[in-house]
């Protein structure tokens, strides 16, 4: 696997962002991505075969990494106080079923998420609240606005913040303008004493080319991204397989380059347990076994937890379960 | 020239959601007419070709069962219609399953394709015939009509290997269920040609699904499938203990069971409307008078 390496370089990764045409000289620098390579390697990883009890472990670990999605026009606080319940308990009829990571909804009804996450402010689940904000899905808006929406949804309580680059300054090469912007919401994501990670979408899906996804990877991280996530699931294609490998070599190789670890997230588009196996295979042999946490890979997703919940329930009774015995979401 | 040609051996496949699929588990069973000489091979269902053919089976059942009556029959009828188109391959079929004679091999098919048309003739007819208009003490119009029930799947008779299919399976579509048919184990090869004709005619695909393969094995997984409404146990006839295994299995979510006979019936008799009536739910609406 190639590897960018830092040593005897020498690279200094804040000069890079010195000015418009330093970054674009560091970011045209990275090595091109191999694309016949890279759909090569993540098909031969999706092949492997997770049976018996690694399956059953990867079932628990994919629903503990589960960002419980609903972003549409039609969100009411009902259906938001339904998804919330749902993540906190996905199979009601057995307690050893973890919680998921968080539940992912618009800024507006982060209250409504936190209020019953909280059961009113008594107890905590433990399921955080992500949050998209900067005009999502487009991200076309001006920038005290995004700043504005961002602070919105964290003062409202979210934990998480999924924002969306300005993927037109970015294919137009305005790449210091995306780190500025980048950076301003990484600071509008801390409001008093509430402090949120912040969540880069790259919305994969209009980036063109993986030279772009490895770019737009190595940006965010310089601007300070927690996590770096695919797309917003309203473009076609969303989170591919060999998009995702991408970036978790950009985050192995960031670790390299500086220690610290960034996570990623696809979303969109995963809605069976076997593509949930495929992304975790690929995070153990690409990123590696540090990365498959919750706390380090998530899968933004909605339709996906009824699958991996009749998996479930097909591997604790040994028969197979139907789309009756979830609920309709 | 004819003489030197090498046969072409054929290994037939599964037919799932409209489309030809091998078996999952790779394997595939050496099917012999009834003298014991090789005709071909079949492809052998494991539990997820059931599992696919049930996820396959249930996508099509919306839509199916919201066609109107009308239109079902004349899709069944088309069926019919491409079978006979392909008489000549169905009597080799039958003469090689079940060993009978060529006149008497055309009697069968005969006799299957007349039962399709027969189906198909029910289709708009039932709710006449099984619903009603109830009379109840007070101003309300009271109508009871028959409702598909759902995913149904469907052991073939081991023994008639074309009538018996098409007994058992033209009655649970015609009402709007979608099926999965578990062909007999020794005598396939009339329920795959049944398959193509299926993949040519109108029949949507999902709506039937037909799996080569032994019934002790893959029953069991469709028995207790919680996706499944209802099971036909005909392929179970005179094996009283897998027919007993399927109806506990069947228990866990209050499937309904269309009970193993004793022994093969006489397939040419007229089947009456059981075989229809056993996939029905009955809905009842009530409805003020008005003025």
């Amino acid at each position: 696997m190639p590897t960018i390496s830092t040593q005897g370089v020498g690279w200094d990764l804040s000069d890079a962002t010195r000015s418009d045409a330093a970054l674009r000289r560091f970011l045209h620098g990275l090595p091109g991505v191999d694309q016949v390579g890279a759909e090569a390697r993540a098909a031969a990883l999706g092949t492997r075969s997770i049976k018996t009890t690694a399956k059953a472990q990867a079932l628990d670990l994919a629903i503990r990494m589960v960002d419980l999605t609903t972003l549409e026009g039609q969100d009411t606080p009902g259906k938001v106080r339904a998804l919330a319940s749902k993540a906190m308990r996905p199979d009601p009829t057995d307690p050893t079923c973890p919680a998921t990571a968080a539940v992912c909804v618009y800024p507006d009804l982060v209250g409504v998420a936190k209020e019953t996450l909280t059961d009113g402010g008594r107890r905590d689940s433990g399921v955080n609240i992500a949050a998209v904000a900067t005009a999502f899905p487009s991200g076309r808006a001006a920038l005290d606005i995004k700043l504005a929406d961002t602070a919105d949804a964290v003062e409202a309580g979210a934990d998480e913040i999924d924002m969306v680059i300005d993927r037109g300054a970015f294919l137009s090469g305005r790449y210091l303008q995306v780190f500025e912007e980048i950076v301003a919401v990484r600071e509008a994501c801390t409001q008093g004493e509430r402090s949120a990670h912040l969540k880069v979408i790259f919305e994969t899906g209009e980036l063109q080319t993986y030279d772009n996804v490895r770019r737009a990877s190595w940006l965010a991280m310089m601007a300070g991204a927690h996590f770096i996530k695919t797309s917003t699931g309203k473009v076609q294609p969303a989170a591919t397989l060999p998009v995702t490998m991408i970036m978790l070599e950009a985050v192995r190789d960031w670790r390299e380059a500086t220690g610290q670890m960034v996570g990623v997230k696809p979303a969109g588009g995963i809605r069976t347990t076997k593509d949930a196996i495929k992304y975790l295979v690929m995070v153990n042999e690409v990123a590696g076994p540090d990365w498959l946490d919750p706390d380090w890979f998530r899968f933004g997703a909605s339709t996906l937890l009824n699958d991996l919940l009749m998996q479930r329930t097909k591997m604790r009774t040994g028969r197979y379960s139907g789309p009756d015995y979830v609920t309709l979401d | 020239m004819s003489k030197d040609r090498i046969d072409v051996r054929k290994t037939y496949k599964l037919f799932i959601g409209g489309a030809f699929p091998r078996s999952e588990s790779g394997y595939s069973y050496v099917v012999n007419d009834h003298k014991g000489a090789f005709v071909a091979n079949a492809a052998l269902a494991s539990r997820k070709d059931a599992r696919d053919a049930v996820v396959a089976a249930r996508k099509a059942f919306p839509s199916w069962s919201g066609r109107t009556a009308y239109n079902r029959a004349q899709v069944l009828y088309r069926v019919a219609e491409v079978m006979e188109d392909r008489r000549p391959q169905f009597v080799q079929a039958v003469q090689q399953s079940e060993g009978l004679s060529g006149s008497k091999a055309e009697g069968v098919v005969d006799a299957a394709v007349d039962r399709l048309v027969w189906y198909a003739g029910w289709a708009d007819k039932l709710a006449q015939v099984v619903g009603n208009a109830n009379p109840v003490a007070g101003p309300f119009f009271n109508l009871s009509t028959p409702e598909p029930t759902g995913v149904v799947a469907v052991l073939a008779p081991q023994r008639s290997s074309l009538l018996g299919l098409v007994s058992v399976l033209a009655p649970v579509v015609v009402s709007g269920n979608t099926a999965v048919l578990v062909s007999s184990y020794e005598r396939p090869l009339p329920a795959v040609n049944l398959a193509e004709v299926l993949a040519t005619s109108d029949v949507p695909g999902g709506v039937i699904n037909i799996l080569t393969g032994s019934a002790a094995t893959v029953a069991p997984w469709l028995a207790s499938h919680m996706d499944v409404n209802a099971i036909d146990l005909t392929g179970a006839a005179g094996d009283t203990a897998l027919a007993a295994e399927l109806e506990v299995a069947a228990a866990d979510n209050l499937k309904r069971v269309r009970r193993a006979p004793a022994a093969e019936p006489d397939w040419t008799l007229d089947p009456g409307l059981e075989p229809m009536t056993a996939f029905l739910e009955i809905k009842t609406v009530w409805h003020p008078m008005g003025v």
